[in-house]
């Protein structure tokens, strides 16, 4: 068997293992985007809060 | 001195530019932390003399419920400082806790039931590590539905502060539940006292991770702290400050 693909048969595990590893990096990906969309969301709704405020100071 | 460290860090302007400027200061380090624990773990670590390479699951199921358990009672000592102080910035961090929390424990649930599936003959079994771990993640759910279902900001923060804090007992039930009783699941091999049961190829990786992987959290709640904070917010002066640095 050559160097990869041993490597990646992982003693026969290969079924178990590597998906617990995909998992891991969908997960961890998922929170990465999902902390950005929601400081972006709050900022967002914090704009138009301030806006709200200009035009209510301003009449 | 304590006192004023206390005050500062519950401003919400002083918190908000604080997490801004050390969201990279642990993102990074987790980045290389995580590579090197994937490369000390995947291919320098030896395989086990009896799980063989079915083993290497430990370096991602470990620091998944290593974050489990931190991120709860990160969470439930926020609430309670947000409920007896009425501190706005301590419960945007419990708050900013939960789906992080949630997500980790589903990961170290499912990672767990494919590692016990080679080396125990079965996905699941109702034990005491397996049943108190699932419970956590109801408890999440729990929180983040009973938040979800408050449409007003500083009653769903009290209220679902009392379920934080409540659900904290399960904590050290998870944690000692492979002591207390007799349970399918392993040991601790690392955290417990005295010395790890485990040769410094196979630990030094897992112990990267698991650094890893809690840097990777603080970075995750400084940013989802922020947004937190500025939905708290009334104050048109800061919030136009903290708007413009970003």
């Amino acid at each position: 068997m050559s160097g990869i693909a041993h490597f990646l048969a992982m003693g026969g595990y290969a079924v178990y293992l590597w998906p617990c590893y995909g998992l891991t990096a969908l997960v961890v990906g998922i929170n990465f985007a999902s902390a950005r969309r929601s400081l972006r969301l709050a900022q967002r709704d914090a704009r138009r809060r301030l806006e709200t405020l200009k035009v209510v100071a301003s009449s | 001195m304590a006192w004023v460290w206390f005050h500062k860090f519950g401003s919400p302007p002083h918190f908000y530019r604080l997490a801004t400027q050390l969201t990279p200061w642990f993102g990074w380090p987790a980045l290389l932390l995580g590579i090197a624990g994937l490369i000390g773990g995947l291919g320098l670590a030896p395989p086990d003399y009896q799980q063989g390479d079915g083993f290497r699951i430990i370096y991602v199921h470990a620091p998944a419920a290593w974050l489990s358990l931190m991120v709860y009672t990160v969470m439930a000592a926020s609430a309670a400082v947000g409920l007896i102080w009425r501190m706005n910035v301590a419960h945007a961090v419990a708050a900013s806790c939960a789906p992080i929390g949630a997500s980790f424990t589903a990961l170290a649930l499912v990672t767990g039931m494919l590692w016990g599936r080679p080396m125990w003959g079965t996905y699941w079994e109702w034990d005491p590590r397996l049943t108190s771990e699932l419970l956590l993640l109801f408890l999440y759910l729990g929180y983040m539905g009973l938040r979800n279902a408050i449409d007003d900001l500083a009653r769903a923060d009290r209220a679902s502060a009392v379920l934080a804090i409540v659900g904290v007992v399960n904590v050290p039930i998870i944690h000692y539940s492979v002591t207390w009783w007799n349970s399918l699941h392993q040991a601790p091999s690392v955290m417990k006292f005295g010395r790890p049961t485990m040769p410094a190829s196979m630990l030094v990786p897992l112990l990267l991770m698991l650094a890893g992987f809690t840097l990777y959290f603080i970075a995750l709640l400084l940013t989802r702290a922020r947004g937190e904070v500025l939905r708290r917010e009334r104050n048109a002066r800061w919030m136009l400050e903290a708007l413009e640095r970003t």
